[in-house]
C-alpha cells in the first residue's frame, strides 16, 4: 500500500536485504508522485540482484525494529537517491534513508537504546514503519528576541543555566555590564556568541587563567609558558606556533609542514560515528584553513575496556563497544572517503573512560615554502562562504564541550552532534587547492560555525554579513541558529572584490557552493544582519578581549617516588600476558580498517615485519616525487600521571621524540603538539595535576631543544551519574612529534632481521614501576606509589649519537621499550622479524623482574651489525655507560632469556595477535 | 615516441586520482585528470584520449553501493562515446571504485554478462573495509594489460565491497573466453568467487581491478623495503597499458 501524505505528496519505501547477514535491512523513502515506470527504473539502479533483494512499501512485521534518521541530520545516501532519480528523469521531492533491524521479543526503549539505536540522531518504531526523517519535517525556531539580564546574581545564573552559555558569574558581569553602557539588552544571538566566543573549547579559559598557587602567589598561565618555550628555544624550523589553526614549521629549503590535534570526546561519547567522524574532518579542514594540503591523519582513541558488563555501565552511558565500533567507524568513515591515509595513532583502554572516551584526532598538511604568506582580510574584501549547506546539526556545540555531561546529555546536546560528509570536504580541499591565490585570509568553521569563523576573521578590523545568504539545508532556522550552526564542511575566506568571480566560477566547477555573505569594513564592528535588519551589533575588542580572565587555584601534586618492584613469580607468564593486554596486544582489528596506503607515501606503516603484523613505533611518510619526508610519533600514558603528572608528561613527551628517533628522523628538527584532555580545572587538585604536567612538558621540550607548536586542551572530561557519584579520567596527555627524514633508504623499522647480529640496549633501567602495565597485572600496588618513568638528562644527546649512527647506516633495527619495558620491546622485534633472540638480563639489572618489566624512560634496543658495533658505540662518547650490549639475534625462532626463560615466537605471536584488537 | 593520453576521470569522491595518475606519469603517459562534470561538458576530451582510467574512491560516497551513481551518470551521458571509444581499440582500466563503476556500467564483464562486487565477507560473515596486501597472479592473455606480465604484483587492497560473484554459467564463460585478468594468490582478502580480484570485457581492453598497484609502483612503497624487499611492482602493469595505447 501507498499512502498519501498532504505535505509531502505520495511515499514510496523500498526495503533492501542483502542475501547475507539478512538480520538488517535498509530502506528508503521517496516522497513524490511516481509511476510504477518509474519504481521500476529506480529499483533497477537501488537493487542489485546478485546482492540484494529489494521490495517496495514491504509491512514491517511484529518483530522488527524499524529505525529513521531525525530530521535534519546530514542523511548523505538520501541525497543520492533524489540525484540518482534526478539522473533518470524521475521528480522525486524529498527521501529518507533507515534501518530495519529483525528483533526477537519486545525489547523495551532502554534495551533498543543500548542495542542498536541512538536517541541522539535516531527515531524509531518498532512493528509499524517510522516517520521518514524529511527534510520539510524539520521545526521551526523563534526569530531573534532581546534577553534581559537581572540585576539579581542568582536569577542571572539561572538565565546562564537556561540557556547553556557555560559561563561563570563573572563573565555574565562583564555582559551585563557592557551592554548596560551601550543602552540596550543583548539579542539572543549576541548572547549565544560570547557564549561560544569565551568558551572553554574556543577560549581556553583555564589554559590562560592566572595560577594561584597553595602560598597564595600566582604562576605564569599555562599557554604562556607553552608559548615562551617554544620562544626561548627558538628552533629556526618554526614558521608559527600557537598562531591560527595549525602550526607550522619548514623541513628542508622547498615545503612546509602544518600540524594540528584535536580532541572531540564529548561528541563521540554521545554519538561515537557522528563525534569521531567530524572530529576528523574538523582537524582537516584545520589543515585546509592553514593554507595547506592535507596528507596523513592521527588517531588516539581511550575507551573503556570492551568487556565491561553492562550492570557497571552509569545511565546515559553507551556500552564501551558500542563506542569502540562507532568511533572507529567514524575515524575510518572519514579518513578513507577524503582520501587521506589514517597512519599514526594508539588505542588505550582504561575503566575510567567508560563514561567518557576520548578521541584526539591530528592531520598533517603540506605547502610550498614559497607560497606567498596571506595577508588579509583587508577593508573592502568580501566575507565568502563555501562548502556545504547550513542546518540546525552543531548548535551549540562549543558550549557543550565546555560542560560535564551526565545521564541527560545525550538527550539536550542532540543538535550538538553532526555527521560528517567526507564527499564535501574533499570537493572542498580539491577547490582550494587550486584557488589558493584568490583569497586574502582563510579559515574553517569549527566551533561556534560561522560566529566563530566569521568573528575570528573580523577581529581587529569588523564585518557585516547578511544570514539570509547563508545556504540552507532545509528553512525554519532562526538568525542566530545559522550563524551558530556548526554544520560541518564549510570554509570562510576573505575574496579582494575583483578575484571573486574567478573563485565562484572555479567554485562552479569542482562542484562547490559559494556565497557571499558582506563585506570586512574596518570600523572594527561585528555587524550581523537577517533580511537588512542586525541581530548582532558588537565591538570585536569586547567580544575577543572584553572577558574578564579567569584565577584558578592550584594545588600541586606532591607525587612518591618509591622504587617499589612488584612481585613477579612467573616472568614467562607476565610476559604473555603482557602481549594479550588489551593495551598492548595488536591492534591490527582497528588499524586495518583505515587506508593507511592512499598517497603511496606510507614507507613505514602502523604494521610492520615480515607478515606485516608487528607494531611500528612512529610512522614514516614519504611522497612518491621526492626522497626525504617526515615522521610522526605518539606518546601517550595516562597512567603515569596519576600519581605524578610532571614525570608523566617528561615520559610521554620523550616517547613521542623516541618513536619518531627511531625510525630515522632528525633529533634537531623535531615539532611538538600537546593535546591535554583534564578534568574539572575548577577542582584546585585536577588543576595542579595540569599545572605539573605543563611543567613536565617544558622542561622536555628545553631538554630536547623540540619546541610546541600546537596544541588543544579539552578540560572537564567528567561524568556525574545518577546517585551523584563523578567519575573523571585520568590525566591524559597526548604528545604528537613530528621531525624529517632527509633519506628514506636510511629509515629503520622494529623488526629483527639478521641472526648474528648484536642487540644493543641503550638507556639506563630503573626500578620504575609507577604506572606500569605490570603493576596493572600484578595488582601489587604498594602503599606509597610506586616511582613513574623519571627524566633522564643524557637522552637528547643519546638521541643524537643514535641519530649519526643511523646517517652512517650502522643500525639495521631499533625500537622503543615502552609500556611492558624491555621484555615487551624484544618479543615486538621478535614478531616483526618472525625470529628468537638471545638475551643475559645481568647487564640490565640485577633484578630480572626490573631488566624485564620496568618502563624507565629513554630507552632503545638497537640491532646493529658485529663489524659496525665498535663504531657505533664510540659515538656515544661519553654517554657510553647507557649503552649495553645484551645478546644477538637468534639463528632458531626462540626469545630465549638466559637462565630465566625462553618462549618460541609462536607463543609470542598467538599472545599478541590472540585479541586481535 | 609520444606520450600517449591517459584521461583520468573523477567524481566527487574519487581520491586515488593522484596515485593512478603518478603511475601512468612514470611510464611514459601524458596524464590529464578532470571531473566527469567536464567530460559531460566537452566530450572531446574523450575522443582525444587514448586511454582511460577511471580511479579508486567512493564516488558519490558510494552512498547507494559502490559505484553506482558514477556509473549511472556515465551511462545517462557518455554511453555512446564508452562504446565509440572501446571499439577504437583504445584501453580502459579501472581500480577499485572504478572496477565497481566499471562492472555497474556493464561494460565488465560485458556481452549482457552481469557480475557483482559485494561486501567483504569471510564464510559469508560481513568483513568491512580493509586495508592490507596481498599478491596478485596475472591471469588473462587476452587482456592487453595482462598478457605482458611475467611476474606477480604486490600491492594494497583497500576496499569494504570488493566480494567478486556471479552465476557459475558466467563464471565458466569467463574462464573459458580468458576473462579472469587476476587472482589473488595470498589468502582470498574479501571472500570473491575463485579468487578473482579482476576481469576483462571480451575485447581483452577493459580491465577492472579492486587492489591498487598504481600504490605499489616504487620499491620503496613496498612494506619489506627496508628489509631490501624488491619487485613485485605494479608499474608493469601500467607499462602495458601505455605500450597498447601508444599504438592506438
Amino acid at each position: 500500500m501507498v499512502d498519501v501524505d498532504a505535505a509531502t505528496g505520495r511515499r514510496h519505501r523500498l526495503t533492501l536485504r542483502p542475501h547475507h547477514g539478512a538480520d538488517a535491512a535498509t530502506t528508503i523513502t521517496i516522497a513524490g508522485d511516481l509511476d510504477q515506470h518509474d519504481l521500476d527504473r529506480l529499483e533497477a539502479i537501488l537493487v542489485d540482484p546478485l546482492l540484494e533483494t529489494g521490495s517496495w512499501n514491504a509491512v514491517v512485521g511484529a518483530e522488527q525494529l524499524d529505525i529513521g534518521l531525525i530530521p535534519g541530520v546530514t542523511d548523505t545516501a538520501a541525497a543520492q537517491v533524489v540525484h540518482a532519480a534526478d539522473l533518470l528523469g524521475i521528480s522525486v521531492a524529498d527521501a529518507s534513508v533507515g534501518r530495519i533491524i529483525d528483533i526477537a521479543g519486545a525489547p523495551d526503549d532502554a534495551e533498543i537504546r543500548r542495542r542498536w539505536a541512538n536517541a541522539v540522531i535516531e527515531r524509531w518504531s518498532v512493528g509499524t514503519a517510522v516517520e521518514p526523517g524529511f527534510a520539510s519535517g524539520v521545526a521551526t525556531s523563534v526569530l531573534t528576541e532581546h534577553v534581559e539580564l537581572p540585576n539579581d546574581d542568582a536569577a542571572l545564573t539561572a538565565i546562564g543555566k537556561e540557556r547553556g552559555l557555560a559561563l561563570d558569574l563573572a563573565e555574565l558581569h562583564v555582559i551585563r555590564e557592557h551592554f548596560a553602557g551601550v543602552g540596550r539588552n543583548p539579542t539572543d544571538a549576541e548572547l549565544e556568541t560570547l557564549a561560544q566566543t569565551w568558551s572553554e573549547h574556543c577560549a581556553h579559559k583555564s589554559f590562560r587563567a592566572d595560577i594561584v598557587l597553595a602560598d597564595g602567589s600566582l604562576a605564569e598561565p599555562l599557554l604562556a609558558r607553552l608559548r615562551r618555550s617554544t620562544t626561548e628555544i627558538a628552533a629556526p624550523f618554526v614558521v608559527s606556533a600557537f598562531d591560527g589553526n595549525a602550526g607550522i614549521v619548514q623541513f628542508g629549503p622547498a615545503r612546509t609542514y602544518a600540524l594540528k590535534c584535536e580532541t572531540h570526546n564529548h561528541p563521540s561519547a554521545i554519538e561515537p560515528f557522528g563525534g569521531a567522524n567530524t572530529g576528523v574532518g574538523g582537524v582537516i579542514r584545520d589543515i585546509i584553513g592553514a593554507h595547506h594540503r592535507a596528507i596523513a591523519c592521527t588517531d588516539i582513541l581511550c575507551f573503556g575496556p570492551a568487556d565491561t558488563p553492562d550492570d557497571q555501565l552509569p545511565d546515559g552511558v553507551l556500552h564501551p563497544r558500542r563506542i569502540i565500533e562507532g568511533v572507529v567507524a567514524g575515524v575510518a568513515d572519514y579518513g578513507n572517503k577524503i582520501g587521506l591515509p589514517t597512519v599514526a595513532g594508539g588505542v588505550l583502554y582504561d575503566p575510567a573512560y567508560v563514561s567518557n572516551p576520548l578521541v584526539f584526532a591530528g592531520c598533517i598538511g603540506v605547502a610550498p615554502a614559497d607560497r606567498p604568506a596571506l595577508t588579509g582580510p583587508h577593508p573592502g574584501d568580501r566575507v565568502v562562504v563555501f562548502g556545504g549547506r547550513t542546518g540546525r546539526d552543531g548548535i551549540r556545540g562549543a558550549t557543550f564541550s565546555s560542560m560535564e555531561m551526565d545521564a541527560t546529555t545525550g538527550d539536550v546536546a542532540g543538535a550538538s552532534v553532526q555527521i560528517g560528509d567526507p564527499i564535501v570536504e574533499k570537493l572542498v580541499s580539491d577547490l582550494l587547492g587550486d584557488a589558493w591565490d584568490l583569497y586574502t585570509a582563510i579559515t574553517d568553521c569549527g566551533a561556534g560555525g560561522l560566529s566563530s569563523a566569521i568573528g575570528e576573521l573580523a577581529d581587529g578590523i569588523g564585518a557585516d554579513v547578511e544570514m539570509a545568504k547563508v545556504p540552507l539545508k532545509y528553512a525554519g532556522l532562526a538568525p542566530w541558529e545559522i550563524w551558530l550552526s556548526e554544520a560541518q564542511e564549510r570554509m570562510v575566506v576573505a575574496v579582494a572584490p575583483h578575484q571573486f568571480d574567478a573563485l565562484a566560477e572555479m567554485a562552479a566547477m569542482h562542484g562547490v557552493e559559494i556565497s557571499d555573505l558582506g563585506v570586512f569594513t574596518g570600523d572594527q564592528r561585528l555587524v550581523v544582519r537577517f533580511e537588512g535588519e542586525p541581530i548582532i551589533e558588537l565591538d570585536t575588542a569586547f567580544l575577543h578581549d572584553g572577558r574578564p580572565r579567569r584565577r584558578l587555584q592550584a594545588t600541586m601534586p606532591q607525587p612518591t617516588r618509591d622504587a617499589t618492584v612488584p612481585t613477579v613469580d612467573d616472568h614467562e607468564a607476565t610476559l604473555l600476558a603482557l602481549l594479550a593486554h588489551p593495551n598492548i596486544a595488536s591492534k591490527a582489528g582497528i588499524i586495518r580498517r583505515y587506508d593507511h596506503e592512499i598517497l603511496g607515501a606510507t614507507v613505514i606503516r602502523p604494521l610492520t615485519g615480515v607478515r606485516n603484523d608487528a607494531p611500528a613505533d612512529g610512522v614514516v611518510l614519504v611522497d612518491p616525487n621526492d626522497t626525504d619526508g617526515i615522521a610522526i610519533g605518539i606518546g601517550v600514558n595516562p597512567w603515569y600521571g596519576v600519581n605524578d603528572p610532571e614525570h608523566m608528561a617528561w615520559a610521554v613527551v620523550d616517547e613521542a621524540i623516541r618513536n619518531v628517533v627511531v625510525t630515522g628522523a632528525d633529533p634537531s628538527a623535531i615539532a611538538l603538539m600537546d593535546n591535554f584532555s583534564w578534568g574539572n580545572p575548577t577542582r584546585a587538585t585536577t588543576f595542579g595535576d595540569l599545572v605539573a604536567a605543563v611543567e613536565g612538558c617544558v622542561a622536555a621540550a628545553h631538554a630536547y631543544g623540540a619546541p610546541f607548536v600546537s596544541g588543544k586542551d579539552s578540560l572537564n572530561n567528567e561524568y556525574l551519574t545518577g546517585d551523584g557519584t563523578r567519575r573523571a579520567i585520568p590525566p591524559t596527555l597526548v604528545i604528537t612529534a613530528v621531525a624529517p627524514i632527509h633519506d628514506v633508504a636510511l629509515a629503520v623499522t622494529p623488526d629483527l632481521k639478521r641472526p648474528g647480529n648484536p642487540l644493543v640496549l641503550l638507556g639506563r633501567t630503573l626500578a620504575e614501576f609507577g604506572g606500569s602495565h605490570t603493576m596493572m597485572l600484578t595488582g601489587d600496588h604498594a602503599a606509597s606509589g610506586p616511582a613513574a618513568p623519571s627524566p633522564d638528562p643524557d637522552a637528547p644527546a643519546r638521541y643524537r649519537a643514535l641519530h649519526a649512527a643511523m646517517q652512517r647506516g650502522l643500525v639495521d633495527t631499533a625500537h622503543d621499550c615502552s609500556e611492558g619495558g624491555l621484555g615487551v620491546a624484544l618479543a615486538e622485534m621478535c614478531i616483526g622479524g618472525r625470529i628468537g633472540a638471545a638475551i643475559q638480563l645481568a647487564g640490565v639489572h640485577v633484578d630480572p623482574t626490573v631488566a624485564l618489566f620496568a618502563e624507565s624512560a629513554a630507552r632503545i634496543v638497537c640491532e646493529v651489525p658485529a663489524e659496525s658495533l665498535d663504531e657505533f658505540t664510540a659515538l656515544f662518547g661519553s654517554d657510553a655507560g647507557a649503552v649495553t650490549v645484551i645478546g644477538h639475534v637468534a639463528d632458531s625462532p626462540e626469545l630465549c632469556f638466559d637462565g630465566v626463560f625462553a618462549l618460541h615466537v609462536d607463543a609470542l605471536v598467538n599472545a599478541f595477535n590472540g585479541a586481535r584488537r | 615516441m609520444s606520450r600517449p593520453t591517459a584521461l583520468i576521470v573523477r567524481a566527487p569522491g574519487t581520491n586515488r586520482d593522484g596515485d593512478a595518475a603518478f603511475a601512468l606519469d612514470l611510464v611514459g603517459a601524458e596524464t590529464k585528470r578532470v571531473l566527469i562534470s567536464e567530460v559531460f561538458a566537452d566530450p572531446k576530451l574523450l575522443h582525444e584520449a587514448q586511454m582511460l582510467v577511471i580511479p579508486g574512491g567512493f564516488s558519490f560516497a558510494d552512498a547507494l553501493g559502490a559505484g553506482r551513481l558514477f556509473a549511472l551518470e556515465l551511462v545517462t551521458r557518455l554511453r555512446d562515446e564508452l562504446t565509440t571509444f572501446v571499439e577504437a581499440g583504445k584501453p580502459v582500466i579501472g581500480i577499485c571504485n572504478g572496477f565497481q563503476v566499471l562492472v555497474r556500467t556493464g561494460l565488465l564483464p560485458g556481452a549482457g554478462m552481469t557480475v557483482a562486487l559485494g561486501e567483504n565477507t569471510n564464510d559469508s560473515v560481513p568483513t568491512g573495509f580493509v586495508c592490507d596486501w596481498v599478491r596478485l597472479q596475472p591471469v588473462s592473455q587476452k587482456c592487453i594489460w595482462t598478457a605482458p606480465l611475467v611476474d606477480d604484483i604486490e600491492c594494497p587492497i583497500a576496499h569494504g565491497e570488493g566480494r567478486f560473484i556471479c552465476d557459475p554459467d558466467t563464471m565458466a564463460t569467463l574462464v573459458a573466453d580468458d576473462q579472469i585478468a587476476f587472482r589473488y594468490s595470498t589468502p582470498n582478502p574479501n571472500g570473491s568467487m575463485a579468487d578473482v580480484a579482476g576481469i576483462c570485457d571480451a575485447s581483452g581492453l577493459v580491465l577492472g581491478l579492486m587492489p591498487h598497484p598504481e600504490d605499489h609502483v616504487l620499491p620503496r612503497q613496498h612494506p619489506q623495503y627496508l628489509r631490501h624487499h624488491r619487485g613485485g611492482l605494479g608499474r608493469a602493469l601500467f607499462q602495458a597499458g601505455v605500450d597498447h595505447a601508444k599504438d592506438v
